[in-house]
């Protein structure tokens, strides 16, 4: 249907507006009010010794859960498009758990388990171990919210391409690890890069689970997001403008990577 | 030369269970277990211990935490309040994705592009600029904070693309044949948009809502700021959880969670069902 | 030579293949010719070890391959899609099987270049597939396939998803090519002009099982179930007989075994005239007639004339077969 141009204007001029109230005109307050007062107390306000720890936590624990999700995502990728087996429902229901289920509860189910009352908790506690208020916490509140993201990226990816490369890399007499490597592994690069990069955003940005297990011991256990409600809370304004406006560049940088991927995903482009 | 019937009796062999995979079969299947491993120590076996141990002080104790004043207060909004924010996002993201896909105007890759920011946004910034432009000192002057409208705010931020990449895909897919058949029987536009287009957008439209209104449901970053969490006023669920968590009642976190927990699996139940009702028509 | 010998294949309730047998000699070029849903493909895969049958054998050169992963049958596969590597270049892909096997660079690099060559596309080296047309993607499949030497080629509809001429181009160079290098090969087509144009021996095949195998000639001239005499060629039905429409004579007077027909329409068709006719029982056919044969017979519209198949009676089937229940 055309239509008309009267119309077109309108509905155009309406979708602008909400998006610019609602989006842009924040984030680009976010960094006005930052460098309001000019770069030098914005650049002293992100190297405290709080921020830096703050800032080498976040990138740590970051490190550790996206390249063990994006092992997962790959496994478990080929296990749904290309295998054979009962139960894909329930596990596609479990993986998409993390997308739906509030971060506040997903740090109490962690405490319940790690916590020191908790099922496992206690074992670990003797062993010397600390999980809830501690790093490992951290750790393990982010892979939960970040698992599903090149799973599902990477599956339909599988599904697009079909599996025919891969019988003619058999025919031509390599082995099941070979043709992984060769054939399946650069067909999904795209879908896979992608994933990590949704993965990293969502593990730099999580707050409400990690709010919970984390204790927010400054120095110890406070990641970038923490930090910036601490300073909040603290009434000092600059700083949380500040450490938000280091998180918000962040973000574009992923939204670049993203727009730049995202139609790479689908076949295997050289 | 012809066929040979077999001199030799062939060797039977038995059913194959499914079709071979000559060199996945064995590495897949342990592939696939130690993912399910994984899969159920990071998000099983924590889930399950919330169910579990909101069950700690018995059925009677469970319904007092999850019916007390409070709790119900802040479900209630809750529920509302995500609903609300759904039902915006059907008009305004079936809009946004409209003007997309079918306008086109300078820097629309731009803007394209920036519907994923609250993808890639924290939670708690998002909050901070809601704070800042629309607070206290606000420089429009629009003071809604601690207000039930802030939370309504926060949340059609976070939950912004999710209608508007839902329905994008399926508008860039739409036949451009369908409408223009309608236009040579005589339809105007109005009535192109309303019976042809819309009715092929609403699985879309809805799975995007359900995911709106799962996520609105659990946000809790965005909120805590802007909202004041003003108990049965604004309060939401997710941050109702937080407080008995701090004030160290677990099981009465846990039941309310459960409920959150059961209201998670039902949309994404739905969803799944929509995604094979909207599928029905496809040849 | 390659001995397939009763095989059946069933996938959940449907049955692929069904007690199949049969022998493929050394250095031909064979068909498995077949409508869709025929079962040819599924044969062609279980003779590759991309499937693996649930009764029968697999013999390839004397070994038993019947549970053999494909990998080392020694095969070489052509997919109706290609099936190219699309993240390797021309030369990476047609040298795949050789890198796996750890050939050194310097053989792998001059088989590459050799190959290429034999299949037209010296120079293509390092082009990705995207920018190559179907029918050198599917050279280039070729090339790859053969680069490992293979004893037995496989060849899944490989020209199904190209244009009409290059598939008619195609098809010859592939004869050109096996004639060359005499690999034993075994092609998959739904094609009847292709299997009778190139091949030396053609299994028909219908609802999962062979009808016949033979020459082309053998098959056309001689086709021993109305299914393989219509799939191979224009059939008419004579009263009780298929005939070939070349094989029907026109004549104005009764003769033995002549069938009473009249003329509907007389068509100019250049040098040759087309009669259709309606016989008793209200079937129509056509003839065709040279001009000089239909000015001497003077036919006109509405004429009775009578038709007979001049054909060798081996050729004429019982039309209409009960249909085979399929054993359960």
């Amino acid at each position: 249907m055309t239509v008309d141009r009267r119309w077109r204007i309108s509905l155009r001029v309406l979708a602008l507006g909400y998006l610019a109230l609602l989006l842009l005109v924040p984030v680009g307050l976010i960094f006005f009010r930052t460098f309001e007062h000019g770069v030098g107390g914005v650049w002293e306000s992100i190297t405290t010794p709080a921020a830096i720890h703050a800032f080498q936590l976040t990138l740590e624990v970051t490190a550790i859960a996206v390249p063990l999700n994006t092992l997962f995502g790959i496994v478990m990728a080929i296990a749904l498009a290309r295998g054979d087996w009962r139960g894909k429902g329930i596990v596609n229901a479990v993986i998409d758990l993390p997308f739906a289920i509030s971060p506040v509860v997903i740090g109490l189910s962690l405490i319940l388990v790690y916590g020191v009352n908790g099922w496992l908790g206690g074992a670990l506690a003797d062993a010397g171990v600390q999980v809830i208020f501690s790093v490992p916490g951290i750790v393990l509140a982010t892979i939960f919210v970040s698992l599903p993201f090149v799973v599902r990226e990477v599956t339909p990816v599988l599904r697009e391409i079909g599996d025919e490369q891969e019988q003619a890399a058999a025919t031509l007499g390599a082995g099941g690890w070979t043709t992984f490597r060769r054939i399946t592994l650069p067909a999904i690069r795209w879908g896979v890069a992608y994933g990590v990069v949704l993965s990293v955003a969502r593990c730099i940005g999580e707050f409400g689970a990690v709010s919970v297990v984390s204790g927010k011991i400054s120095g110890e256990t406070e990641t970038l997001t923490l930090l910036v409600e601490k300073r909040f809370a603290n009434f000092d304004l600059a700083g949380a403008y500040a450490a938000s406006a280091l998180l918000a560049l962040i973000a574009l940088g992923t939204l670049l990577a993203m727009t730049m991927i995202k139609p790479r995903r689908e076949e295997g482009d050289a | 030369m012809s066929a040979t019937s077999a001199p030799l009796a062939p060797a039977p062999r038995p059913l194959a269970a499914a079709p071979a995979r000559p060199a996945w079969r064995s590495s897949g299947a342990l592939g696939l277990g130690i993912a399910t491993l994984w899969l159920s120590i990071i998000v099983l076996l924590p889930l399950s211990a919330v169910v579990a141990r909101s069950l700690d002080g018995g059925l009677g104790e469970f319904w007092d935490a999850v019916s007390s004043r409070q709790a119900l207060a802040a479900l209630r909004f809750t529920v509302l309040v995500s609903l609300a924010t759904a039902a915006i996002n059907v008009v305004g993201g079936t809009l946004i994705a409209w003007v997309l896909v079918r306008d086109q105007f300078p820097g629309k890759r731009i803007v394209n592009a920036l519907i994923d920011l609250p993808f890639a946004l924290p939670t708690i910034v998002a909050g901070l600029t809601l704070l800042t432009l629309y607070g206290p000192r606000s420089p429009f002057g629009i003071d809604i904070a601690f207000t039930q409208g802030a939370v309504l705010l926060a949340l059609l931020f976070v939950t912004l693309p999710f209608v508007i990449r839902s329905v994008q895909p399926v508008l860039i897919e739409l036949d451009h044949e369908m409408e223009e058949a309608a236009l040579s029987l005589g339809a105007r536009n109005l009535t192109i948009f309303r019976r042809i287009v819309l009715p092929n957008l609403v699985p879309a439209i809805l799975s995007g809502a359900a995911l709106a209104f799962a996520r609105a449901v659990g946000e809790f970053g965005s909120i805590v700021l802007i909202s004041g969490n003003v108990p049965f006023d604004t309060q939401v669920s997710s941050v109702y959880v937080f407080k008995l968590i701090e004030s160290d009642a677990p099981v009465s976190a846990a039941a309310v969670s459960t409920v959150l927990l059961l209201v998670s699996l039902a949309v994404l139940i739905g969803i799944r069902g929509l995604g094979h009702w909207g599928a029905r028509h496809d040849r | 030579m390659i001995s397939v010998t009763g095989v059946t294949k069933r996938f959940g309730d449907y049955v692929a293949l069904d007690d199949v047998s049969l022998e493929v000699p050394d250095g031909s070029l064979t068909a498995l010719l077949g409508p869709s849903g025929s079962g040819k493909s599924t044969l062609l895969r279980i003779i590759g070890g991309l499937e693996s049958p649930d009764v029968g054998r697999v013999v390839i050169h004397g070994e038993d391959q019947t549970s053999v992963a494909p990998q080392r049958r020694g095969i070489g596969f052509v997919f109706q899609h290609y099936a190219a590597f699309k993240h390797m270049t021309v030369r990476d892909n047609v040298a795949f099987g050789l890198t796996v096997r750890k050939r050194p660079k310097a053989e792998v690099a001059a088989k590459v270049d050799e190959l290429l060559e034999i299949v037209g596309l010296a120079g293509y080296q390092k082009r990705y597939p995207s920018q190559l047309s179907g029918g050198q993607r599917q050279r280039m499949a070729l090339a790859r396939a053969l680069a490992v030497e293979p004893k037995v080629l496989l060849l899944d509809e490989p020209f199904g998803a190209l244009d009409a001429k290059v598939r008619a181009d195609l098809r010859e160079w592939l004869r050109k090519l096996h004639d060359e290098v005499h690999v034993t090969t075994l092609l998959v087509t739904h094609d009847q002009e292709e299997a009778m144009s190139i091949a030396d021996q053609i299994a028909v095949m219908d609802h999962s099982r062979i009808e016949q195998v033979g020459t082309p000639r053998e098959l056309y001239d001689a086709p021993e179930t109305p299914f393989v005499m219509r799939f191979l060629g224009p059939v008419t039905q004579l009263g009780e007989g298929l005939v070939r429409p070349h094989d029907i004579a026109l004549s104005l007077d009764a003769r033995p075994g002549s069938f009473e027909a009249q003329v509907a329409r007389v068509v100019h068709l250049g040098f040759e005239v087309r009669t259709e006719l309606v016989l008793g029982d209200g079937q129509e056919l056509a003839v065709q007639l040279t001009r000089a044969e239909a000015d001497e017979l003077e036919i006109a519209v509405g004429d009775i004339v009578h038709v007979r198949s001049t054909a060798h009676p081996r050729a004429s089937a019982v039309p209409e077969p009960e249909p085979d229940v399929l054993s359960a």
